[in-house]
């Protein structure tokens, strides 16, 4: 891999409560290369989200970065101070956040919110703004942006929003964006849109993505390299046809039986047991081990780091040396119970 | 807009009938003025004078059709046009009222924000705690207190009155002497501390919920400016129920004014309303109801329009925008 452009070494996410600190992200470590798109997958409340929100430095108090580093192009920023932070963010490091309907400013037009932006990182006088932000709209696919350009965000339908905001998350040209579930609030027919746009816009400016979601097939269809996170930690990581031929983790494997396939032929979609545990009751050793069909001892006692496994990485003691070598299901085994 | 006019004509018109219908169940004028020594002779004199003898709907009609002129008819008490008598008080109170309101939202909004924006502080704390004490004490209470202090112990400020008056055409202002100045201070702060604590509250909540909201979080994102952000569009987005509750707040400081009046003998229309009740004196008594429920028509309409100008969403779309 060539040097990368964002590093997240380490990174742990607590939030103080009442009755403790709970750990939301714990551990977790990835790069992503320049151009590249990294996926991140898993259930909600797997920490995914908060990763995102750690390294644009926009978590929500009491929420904390309590442990590790997060480099952009070799600099950390994870301890910037507010003023420093807020000019990487839109100007470097872009956003896009899963509701369209709710991430535009209702009071204001969609240009005057795209010029904002544009004038706040790059140095363009009030015309030479317009015109970008006219190309932009342009660029994310809505027709006649020169006059929807004036238009309010209640004038846009969903989709048509979520391209603004696409708009605005590139309108400095980023060298990351991070998308959190950009697809998810969106009917099927535009998800698939929405994302061929945002595979378009990674390729042609050359902007590196981050794509946090739920879903396995946008992962699928879009990601150079996927991160599986359950219960706050990375599970597996690696290239994403490695991780979807042959999954290296149970709950990798667990999640790829349990999207249908057109391909195969099966009766009934497979399920993982149980329900991913909450923070405050998450299990020593593997988390994953009260649900894991391979589990044996040393789950129960160690936690797993990330191992070697082929083309990918993962955190099962499967892959530990030694071990017996795992048969694990992939798109066409059966999995689980 | 048109359907808004209309329900203000048709508010207006009840209003005036219930102040209409004054004149028929509240006590009866004629034995106020005349005393007990009246003949009956000068009695029926002075009843058809007043137009007391005619039929109700054609008293009613000839009511609506002088109040649109702007006459109310003779004062019972002072006997003088009721229209004269409100035109001398009207500067008074306008002016008292306006000083509270400007004071409320001047200092009721920053105070709201920074609560909003700093919620944790405790200037913010101190703010919030000391303005349950506005919401809660009642207007007389503040008013007799701050005599208290500044008029009698300390002799600071005039107890009463309004001080020296410059009279510009028909406009009697205070605003233009030191004493009317000094005389304005304590009645502005009396009338306009509950509404102050009510817009701070109402604004740091708003703000609060607003911050929450995820276009804000999104402004963050897109690396805003701080100020950009709480400024440019918390508070605008903040502004839009805020301007409701602050406009039926501006009819009600004109309208609480009666009790600020009282309190320090202010010669606006409340004081005039008030000696109106204790005499009967019905035509001062409906002028003024009319004129109170005009003020909240009126304030009702401009907030209407107030809204087509900060939120996008209540204009109509030009043809050819929408539908796409």
């Amino acid at each position: 891999m060539t040097k990368p452009l964002l590093e997240v070494r380490d990174l742990r996410v607590e939030f103080p409560t009442r009755r403790g600190t709970l750990t939301a992200v714990d551990g977790v470590s990835f790069a992503i290369a320049p151009g590249e798109v990294l996926g991140v997958v898993g259930e909600s409340g797997a920490g995914k989200s908060l990763t995102g929100a750690a390294i644009i430095g926009l978590l929500e108090p009491p929420g904390r970065i309590a442990a590790g580093e997060i480099l952009l192009d070799g600099v950390r920023i994870d301890n910037l101070p507010h003023d420093a932070m807020r000019r990487i963010r839109g100007r470097r490091i872009g956003a896009i956040f899963q509701d369209p309907l709710t991430s535009l400013d209702p009071l204001y037009s969609v240009g005057r919110q795209i010029i904002e932006t544009i004038r706040t990182h790059l140095d363009l006088g009030d015309a030479a703004a317009r015109r970008r932000a006219i190309e932009l709209l342009g660029e994310v696919g809505i027709p006649a942006a020169g006059q929807r350009i004036d238009h309010y965000p209640h004038q846009f339908s969903g989709g048509m929003r979520q391209r603004v905001v696409i708009a605005l998350a590139i309108c400095a040209q980023p060298q990351l964006v991070i998308a959190d579930e950009p697809t998810t609030a969106l009917d099927v027919s535009i998800q698939a849109q929405i994302i061929a746009l945002l595979r378009r816009l990674g390729r042609d400016h050359g902007t590196a993505v981050m794509l946090v979601t739920h879903d396995m097939g946008v992962i699928a269809e879009t990601a150079d390299r996927v991160a599986v996170m359950y219960a706050g930690r990375i599970v597996e990581i690696g290239p994403v046809a490695g991780v979807i031929r042959a999954p290296k983790h149970p709950y990798t494997a667990g999640l790829m039986g349990s999207i249908p396939s057109v391909v195969d032929d099966r009766e009934r979609l497979v399920q993982i047991d149980g329900t991913m545990p909450r923070l405050t009751a998450i299990p020593p050793g593997c988390a994953f081990h009260p649900r894991c069909p391979h589990v044996f001892d040393r789950c129960r006692r160690e936690r797993p780091e990330l191992l070697d496994a082929g083309a990918t990485r993962a955190a099962c003691w499967l892959h530990a040396p030694g071990a017996r070598e795992p048969s694990l299901g992939s798109r066409s085994t059966k999995v689980g119970s | 807009m048109i359907r808004r006019l209309l329900q203000a004509i048709v508010v207006m018109l009840v209003v005036a009938f219930v102040a209409f219908s004054l004149f028929q169940y509240v006590g009866d004028p004629v034995q106020l003025m005349m005393g007990q020594f009246a003949t009956p002779a000068d009695r029926i004199r002075l009843t058809h004078e007043l137009g007391l003898d005619q039929p109700f709907y054609v008293q009613f009609f000839h009511f609506v059709v002088n109040a649109l002129h702007g006459q109310f008819g003779v004062s019972l008490r002072i006997g003088k046009p009721v229209s004269v008598l409100l035109a001398q008080r009207l500067p008074a109170t306008l002016e008292l009222s306006i000083c509270a309101a400007l004071l409320a939202l001047a200092v009721g909004i920053p105070a709201g924000v920074y609560a909003g924006l700093r919620p944790n502080s405790w200037l913010a704390r101190t703010a919030m705690s000391a303005s349950l004490v506005g919401v809660s004490l009642p207007t007389f209470l503040i008013g007799i207190l701050l005599i208290l202090v500044f008029a009698v112990k300390l002799g600071w400020l005039p107890a009463f009155g309004r001080g020296d008056v410059v009279h510009l055409g028909g406009w009697s202002t205070g605003l233009l002497t030191r004493t009317g100045l000094e005389s304005l201070i304590m009645p502005t702060i009396t009338l306009g501390l509950f509404q102050l604590t009510l817009i701070m509250r109402l604004v740091r909540s708003e703000m609060l919920e607003v911050l929450r909201a995820d276009y804000i979080k999104f402004a963050r994102a897109r690396g805003l400016s701080d100020r950009a952000v709480n400024f440019g569009h918390a508070l605008r987005n903040t502004l839009v129920p805020v301007i409701t509750i602050t406009g039926l707040q501006l009819g009600s400081i004109i309208a609480f004014s009666i009790i600020t009046e009282q309190v320090f003998q202010w010669p606006g229309m409340g004081l005039l309303f008030v000696q109106a009740v204790s005499y009967a004196d019905i035509p001062v008594m409906a002028a003024y109801l009319c004129l109170i429920a005009l003020v909240f028509v009126v304030i009702n309409l401009i907030v209407d329009l107030l809204y087509f100008v900060v939120d996008p969403r209540l204009r109509v779309d030009r043809p050819g925008a929408a539908g796409h």
